[in-house]
């Protein structure tokens, strides 16, 4: 009798409990949901880069304002003269600006990062690498139109002073203010790969008699290896869309040229020079937005490569991401 | 032979980190020098003046730090939740996962110029001329480059740096925690905001210094959304133009008349800009070795 008296009681206060039990998976039912759509928004965010970028320069396909088509950006003859009473619209010029800058860039900057990665990770004592990421964060964090800056006023007058260049700014100076830009993503990424490689990979070759700098060429390095190519591929992106820093330092002549001491104009330093002047809607305007989509659509590309390395160094070295 | 070989590869390996570091000093100490030239306190708080040859940069101190402002107000919730469900709803073999990563970690890789295209397509041309049409009767009012539109354009591109940062604080708060929060009958989004997020505050605050140094320092987003050469008033509206550090760097550097006059303004711009930037980067350095060497006590 006293028992169910007790269970009635006990039921009676459960169903407040309840009520207020339900409210609360109520609620984080909704901000589960809410959560969900900010994620889905960030997701979102990307394609609309690509979809708002690419609208401006879909009329392309269609219009032929000014002489302005897909087919005029690389149509003969090779040159990029938008303002005109002519206007040119090939793209060529500005590709190989582009590659060029890029790859000076790279042929510094690659070599001297992965060298300080491997010096790092692998020989450093642990003073000197408290000193050196903080230093290479730092670099990180100057902001591309300092570097520009510093690439048009103080390293372009010192190079040409030093080697007597017929061109103040030219694709070396521009190359050069590039590669301290892309170090540290090259570093910081390269550094995190071999840093990820297990210490027993070392062990066992220490054991096999193999010196400490046998084993971080012969054994570390390249079991890294995926990530140091995703950390190349990375800097490589990011070579190809900085903008303030060739804007500022290459010169700015598009002109079909392999020499590295001429001036160079490179894809988006078109866009940032000439997008401010253009009649918006026009032909110009739309093909500078078309070349803003090929960047997106490279960079994208590179920046996916870059991530299916990573992942997969990390499969091969633990079995997990 | 087999050491010198050895010794050789240290060196050259240790060489080339050298090299990095002497290069990073240079520039420092090159910027600071030329730029403690022109610096006072009349230069920070006046405007320009004899077409920028002479006079101050106060309105672009002014700009960068209300665009920042603005920026971060955007982009610092809007990350901490993506953030939030990075670290603590996602499941990690899930599709929707795969994606939103994949999208989150392009986004990082999207050149700063293309965003600049993006804030002029999507929020100049887009949401700002629709707004106009719908709300305010095809009078131009937001469907133009403004401030708030080249803070939004600032906060989609620093998001990325929001989300990761914070995520990676969250991911250290140990799994305990939350295990005794839900033992005791808390649920999930209390567990969140009362235990995983107050543990995570320094993470937040780092995001938020790091998307801000990255913020104050990019240029070509607000090229065409927003910045401008020069303006006798202030921004006092979210339509109005302003002027920018960065952008101010770029227009004395390349669109000057005369160089040499404007060199030790033009230096001491970059001063301000170099340093604002370094003082936030320190910070938020700082307070992450804080938060690694609480991670993995």
């Amino acid at each position: 009798m006293r028992s169910s008296q007790v269970l009635s009681e006990s039921l009676r206060t459960s169903d407040v409990t309840n009520r207020h039990l339900k409210r609360r998976q109520r609620l984080d039912r909704a901000a589960e949901a809410l959560i969900l759509v900010f994620a889905s928004i960030a997701m979102a965010i990307i394609l609309l880069i690509f979809v708002y970028v690419g609208r401006e320069a879909l009329p392309l396909l269609w219009e032929n304002k000014e002489g302005a088509s897909v087919a005029a950006t690389f149509a003969p003859p090779v040159v990029w003269q938008p303002v005109s009473t002519n206007p040119r619209y090939n793209v060529f010029p500005l590709f190989l600006g582009t590659l060029k800058v890029t790859l000076i860039a790279m042929l510094i900057g690659t070599p001297l990062a992965l060298a300080a990665a491997l010096y790092t990770s692998e020989f450093a004592p642990v003073r000197v690498r408290e000193w050196i990421k903080p230093g290479i964060e730092l670099l990180a964090g100057i902001p591309s139109v300092v570097m520009g800056f510093f690439a048009l006023i103080v390293l372009a007058s010192w190079l040409q002073g030093q080697f007597g260049f017929d061109f103040r700014l030219n694709a070396l100076n521009a190359g050069i203010a590039l590669a301290l830009a892309i170090i540290p993503i090259i570093y910081t990424v390269s550094e995190d790969a071999l840093n990820a490689v297990p210490n027993h990979y070392r062990e066992a070759s220490l054991a096999l008699g193999a010196s400490k700098i046998q084993t971080a060429v012969r054994v570390v390095f390249p079991a890294a290896m995926p990530g140091i190519g995703a950390a190349m591929i990375l800097g490589f992106g990011r070579a190809i869309g900085e903008t303030m820093i060739v804007l500022m330092a290459s010169g700015g002549a598009a002109i079909v040229s392999l020499s590295p001491l001429d001036s160079t104009r490179t894809l988006s330093a078109t866009i940032a020079a000439e997008l401010g002047e253009v009649v918006f809607g026009g032909g110009h305007y739309r093909v500078l937005f078309f070349i803003g989509t090929l960047l997106f659509l490279v960079t994208s590309i590179l920046n996916w490569v870059g991530d299916r390395y990573n992942r997969k160094m990390r499969l091969k070295l633990f079995g997990a991401e | 032979m087999r050491k010198a070989i050895d010794r050789s590869v240290v060196f050259l390996c240790g060489g080339a980190t050298l090299l990095i570091l002497l290069m990073l000093v240079i520039i420092l100490s090159n910027i600071t020098w030329h730029g403690m030239e022109r610096l006072s306190w009349e230069f920070i708080s006046q405007p320009p003046k004899q077409g920028m040859r002479a006079g101050g940069i106060f309105p672009a101190i002014y700009g960068t730090v209300l665009l920042v402002l603005l920026m971060s107000v955007a982009a610092v919730p809007f990350g901490v939740i993506v953030a939030i469900y990075f670290a603590e709803y996602a499941k990690r073999e899930s599709r929707f996962y795969r994606w939103t990563r994949m999208a989150v970690n392009n986004l990082a890789g999207v050149p700063s110029i293309v965003f600049g295209l993006f804030g002029l397509g999507f929020f100049v041309h887009g949401i700002g001329q629709a707004l106009d049409r719908g709300i305010y009767g095809g009078k131009l009012l937001l469907g133009q480059p403004s401030i708030l539109w080249a803070s939004m354009t600032m906060a989609v591109l620093t998001l990325p740096v929001v989300i990761i940062t914070v995520e990676e604080t969250m991911r250290a708060v140990p799994r305990e925690y939350r295990e005794a929060s839900l033992a005791l009958g808390a649920t999930r989004l209390q567990t969140i905001l009362r235990v995983v997020l107050p543990q995570s505050w320094s993470g937040v605050m780092t995001g938020a210094i790091l998307a801000i140094s990255r913020g104050a320092g990019e240029v070509a987003p607000v090229l065409f959304t927003g910045a401008a050469y020069f303006l006798p008033r202030l921004p006092s509206r979210a339509n109005d133009q302003f002027m920018q550090l960065g952008y101010h760097i770029w227009v004395l550097a390349t669109q000057s008349p005369d160089v040499e006059a404007t060199k030790p303004i033009l230096y001491s711009t970059v001063l301000v800009l170099l340093a604002l930037t370094f003082l936030l980067n320190v910070t938020a350095m700082v307070i992450r070795k804080r938060i690694r060497s609480w991670a993995t006590r």
